[in-house]
């Protein structure tokens, strides 16, 4: 907190006041309450460490002001620095297109990484050291030819367009694949993963997906591979092209070259494409992941199908049951017909026997009581009316009044008796209507 | 932060803050330049609703599973931040009343929605729920940053439980979010405000009126130094948005009721849209003086239509307002503090935006207390951001710390410490304790241990000066105004109603002048610092300790030397500090 600022004047000093060191204590601080301070806030944050460290208002501010200064100097003493190669020192600098750029700053392990503001920095303490007023002041030989890779290096990785350029044809960046049989010993992750990470600085898009890991489900690892096949790179080869001829005599040899230089672009982006597809084919034709993934989904698979068949299985099962129940029934009820039927005959058979046999006594029982003809031979007339007459009545019966009638017949004897039974009988077919009056009349009494 | 804190920070930890409320939730991000920035979400929302909504298995969160509460209210979970870590029998499900029902499930609180493509609804906790909110937050800010977040710093109400601390840290957790640090809600509101460039560290006494959706609470806050210190606090879980919301939805109702002689608050379908209309109805009526509500077949078939202005809307609402204004007097005087104390009143929360609440509020208190609401002051921000941009600011501060470095810095034996009772300060003009005017350095309820630097004029002439130190209380002076020709006309209580007409009245109108006046209580100490020059200024350092003894220093600006010296601690200890 800044100091109050208090406009009014301190009283004047009252004459007679005095004190050892001009101080008096005079009272003291009536008790304080106990309250809870928020945890929030920068300044509860100094709170916290004054109270954690133990430490008064002032100390805390010095050790504060310590620490923050000694940020700064490391900022400036940090790993910048890495020995230089003597035979890079000796580069020729026209032959700055096959140069390291990043070693020759001293960022070989930053490489595209390394920061707009690592390059400068890391380009002033080259200078410092490689300049050739310096050299010169040293008593060395006038040489600045490691001075202007210094110079070329920078000019390269300082400019955007330039810098991917050349990263994109940095092959100490690149990262070779593992062979398949270094895979397959293991630590596929461990040996692949640097190979992508190299890979995705040409990436377009961020972030790019990790490789992950054996836990990774199965739509991260499709992200992962999604995303390398369909991969958009920003690598270009013109750092490679041949030099252009600058003289304005051959318009057409610097067409030609030109024209050269596009078509090898274009070849070498086409490859690269390749290569990278290829890369990416044997990185999954190696993830054990993948094989996982096919291995659930099979058994997943499978287990559908083995459901579905024993599903099915049942489903057949039952119709072939129902099936051989309806036949059953069938057969059953056909042949209880059958025996109805062989039932029906017999009674029907039964009935006509019957009928035929009650008949018989009916024409028996005239024929044995000389039909009904009193005293001797009955003549042929009187025989031929009877039959036609008992014909008659046999036609107008039915089956169960032919049996009553024939009952009461078989026990009557002599033609009176048997008169008379067919008498009635004629008597009650005529009141049932089925006889007219008249008709039968040599039965009827 | 000193270098050990920091050190062994993991690097890939990614902290936002996150206000975590009943009706909304917002996320938001400090990045280096200090400022926090509220991220809105794929939707564009930076209010985004707490509610999650489930169509066929399909999830659907925030404004569009708000929409789903009118057609598919069974299936969809709003309001459940208070359920959260709570036993079935203490949630109000009042609020949850329109959309799906909480149940008691074991200890918790459940609800039974069908959130998958089954016919059978599926049993669904609360914890499940806020992980669910939480992922979708997350994962917002994490499309919206570029990088994973994966830890974050969440506001709670002052009246967050232990309990519900610990369910919330384990659905936070579940949904791939470490929470570093939970932060009372106002406290967050007060860092928002003292984070911004212009702001200057001062002692203040702020009341900070969280006016949320469905539930309202009122915090005083002792800003010393930049430490805050919360007083008293007061709640009312059912004073909110939703109340106004319901004045809207009456009036509406009964409009349509006149035309066409059926209630559309009966059917819940009607009831829900008519809800969220007047909710977007009331908003446009913070900003705009008319507005208007449409609804499409409101009640069997029909349209409806109705236009409300501002003045009718706060009149309707009036008693309303008036619970809001209560509530804050409330927790001012559970603070043994009078309204002539506070300093700032800050106003969050979404209901914030109603112009009405910020004058009502305003008309409270005296006019040196500033309200900061956006209606009374340009440079407010937004109050429905101010705790997600204070728990923003606290994520950035704490994102490379150990669990174990923030557990150690907010463990009680950090957090308590005294706080003083009266005021310290010096005697300017007459050190005669009856004459002279106090000024303090330390205010009362300051933490110890504290230190104040002040600047002090020195009397035209130069000369020998006395720095008297003593402590002082304050205290409410009233006194009658002079008498004036029509001073008892009017003297009926200050009616909430029409308070703008009635706080320009108060002037020359209400009854007594109060007054806050310093009492000198004990002298502390007295220092004399000789043959100041001309025009010179003394500079007086008062440095408490943490058992209560002071350290003086005072000198002469630019001059060598000066005067020191201590006043002990006092013999009754301070009851048991650290």
């Amino acid at each position: 907190m800044s100091a109050i600022q208090i406009n009014l004047p301190l009283p004047l000093l009252p004459a007679g006041w005095s004190s050892d060191k001009d101080f008096k204590a005079v009272g003291s601080l009536s008790p304080a309450t106990q309250r809870s301070l928020e945890p929030v806030g920068p300044h509860f944050l100094a709170h916290a460490r004054r109270k954690r460290h133990q430490r008064t208002f002032s100390e805390d501010e010095r050790i504060q002001a310590q620490e923050n200064v000694k940020k700064v100097e490391e900022d400036d003493a940090d790993d910048l620095s890495e020995p230089e190669d003597p035979v890079m020192l000796q580069r020729d600098p026209k032959d700055w297109k096959n140069q390291d750029h990043y070693a020759v700053l001293g960022l070989s392990k930053y490489r595209y990484r390394a920061t707009e503001e690592q390059i400068k920095r890391a380009h002033r303490k080259k200078v410092l050291k490689h300049h050739p007023d310096k050299k010169a002041a040293a008593g060395t030989a006038d040489d600045d030819s490691f001075f202007k890779c210094i110079q070329k290096a920078t000019e390269v990785l300082t400019d955007p367009v330039k810098r991917r350029q050349y990263d994109s044809v940095d092959e100490h960046a690149d990262v070779e694949p593992p062979s398949k049989k270094e895979t397959q010993k293991g630590n596929f992750f461990k040996l692949w993963a640097p190979v992508f990470d190299s890979e995705a600085r040409f990436s377009k898009n961020h972030p790019v997906p990790s490789l992950g890991n054996e836990n990774s489900t199965r739509e991260e690892v499709e992200t992962f591979y999604n995303f390398w096949y369909n991969f958009d790179s920003w690598r270009t080869f013109e750092y490679q092209d041949e030099d252009v001829p600058d003289d304005n005599e051959n318009r057409d040899q610097k067409r030609h070259v030109e024209r050269k230089n596009n078509a090898a672009r274009k070849k070498k982006k086409t490859e690269d494409t390749t290569r990278l597809r290829h890369l990416v084919d044997e990185a999954l034709a190696l993830d054990e992941r993948i094989k996982k993934f096919r291995k659930e989904e099979r058994a997943h698979k499978d287990k559908r199908r083995l459901e579905k068949e024993a599903e099915q299985k049942r489903l057949a099962e039952e119709a072939a049951r129902a099936k051989e129940e309806e036949t059953r029934l069938k057969a059953e009820k056909e042949a209880a017909e059958k025996l109805q039927k062989a039932e029906d005959k017999k009674t029907r058979e039964a009935a006509k026997n019957a009928a035929k046999k009650n008949k018989r006594v009916l024409k028996s029982a005239v024929k044995d009581n000389n039909y009904l003809h009193e005293g001797g031979d009955a003549p042929a007339a009187q025989v031929d009316r009877v039959l036609t007459d008992v014909d008659l009545i046999i036609a107008k019966l039915e089956a169960t009044e032919l049996a009553d009638l024939a009952g009461k017949l078989s026990s009557k004897k002599g033609a009176t008796e048997v008169k008379a039974v067919y008498a009635e009988e004629v008597k009650r077919l005529v009141e049932g209507g089925k006889l007219k009056e008249g008709e039968a009349a040599s039965l009827a009494a | 932060m000193s270098a050990e804190e920091v050190a062994a920070s993991t690097p890939e930890r990614h902290a936002i803050g996150i206000s975590f409320g009943n009706s909304h939730s917002s996320i938001a991000n400090t990045g280096a330049d200090g400022k926090p920035e509220v991220i809105a979400n794929e939707e564009g929302d930076r209010q985004i609703p707490s509610i999650l909504s489930y169509v066929s298995g399909e999830e659907f969160h925030g404004t569009q599973a708000k929409a789903q509460l009118v057609r598919n209210p069974k299936n969809t979970v709003a309001y459940f931040r208070d359920f959260l870590g709570k036993d079935f029998k203490q949630v109000d499900p009042t609020s949850a009343h329109a959309s799906a029902h909480p149940q008691q499930h074991e200890s918790t609180v459940a609800f039974s929605i069908h959130d998958s493509e089954s016919e059978t609804p599926n049993t669904v906790t609360v914890s499940e729920i806020t992980t669910r909110h939480i992922r979708r937050l997350a994962s917002s800010a994490s499309e919206y940053l570029g990088y994973k977040v994966n830890a974050a710093v969440v506001t709670v109400p002052t009246d967050f439980s232990d309990k519900q601390r610990a369910a919330l840290t384990e659905a936070a957790k579940a949904a791939g979010v470490d929470v570093l640090q939970f932060i009372h809600e106002p406290v967050a509101a007060v860092l928002a405000y003292d984070a911004r460039p212009e702001a200057k560290v001062s002692d203040k006494i702020v009341v900070v009126a969280d006016l949320g959706g469905t539930r309202s609470d009122v915090a005083v806050i002792a800003s010393r130094g930049g430490l805050y210190t919360i007083l008293a606090t007061a709640h009312d879980p059912e004073l909110g948005g939703s109340k106004l919301d319901q004045v809207l939805i009456d009036h509406f109702a009964k409009e349509f009721v006149k035309k066409h002689k059926t209630d559309p608050r009966e059917n819940a379908r009607s009831l829900a849209k008519l809800k969220l209309e007047s909710e977007a109805t009331k908003k446009a009526l913070s900003l705009g003086t008319t507005a208007t509500l449409s609804v499409e077949s409101l009640a069997e078939g029909i349209d409806f239509s109705a236009t409300i202005n501002r003045t009718r809307y706060e009149l309707l609402s009036s008693k309303v307002f008036g619970e809001f204004r209560r509530l804050i007097e409330t927790a001012v005087s559970k603070a043994q503090l009078d309204l002539l104390d506070i300093d700032e009143v800050i106003l969050s929360g979404g209901s914030s935006h109603t112009p009405k609440i910020a004058s009502v509020v305003g008309a409270a208190f005296p006019e040196t207390t500033t309200v900061l609401a956006p209606s009374t002051s340009t440079s407010a921000i937004n109050p429905s951001e101010l705790a997600v941009r204070g728990a923003s600011i606290q994520a950035s501060l704490i994102e490379g710390f150990e669990h174990e470095d923030i557990e150690q810095s907010t463990h009680p034996v950090v957090t308590v410490a005294p706080h003083l009772n009266r005021a310290i300060g010096a005697l300017v003009i007459s050190a005669e304790e009856h004459h002279g005017i106090f000024r303090p350095l330390l205010e009362p309820e300051t933490a110890v241990p504290a230190r104040r630097t002040a600047q002090f004029a020195t009397p035209k002439e130069g000369g020998d000066v006395l720095i008297k130190i003593v402590e002082a209380a304050r205290e409410i002076h009233s006194r009658k105004p002079e008498p004036k020709p029509k001073a008892d006309e009017k003297k009926d209580d200050d009616d909430e109603e029409d308070d703008v007409s009635d706080f320009t009245d108060s002037e020359d109108e209400e009854e007594e002048i109060r007054e806050k006046k310093w009492k000198v209580h004990t002298v502390l100490a007295e220092a004399a610092i000789k043959a100041t020059k001309k025009g010179s200024k003394v500079e007086v350092v008062i440095n408490v300790g943490s058992d209560l003894g002071i350290q003086i220093t005072a000198r002469e600006v630019g001059a060598q030397g000066g005067v020191r010296g201590s006043v002990e601690k006092p013999a009754t200890a301070v009851n048991g500090s650290a």
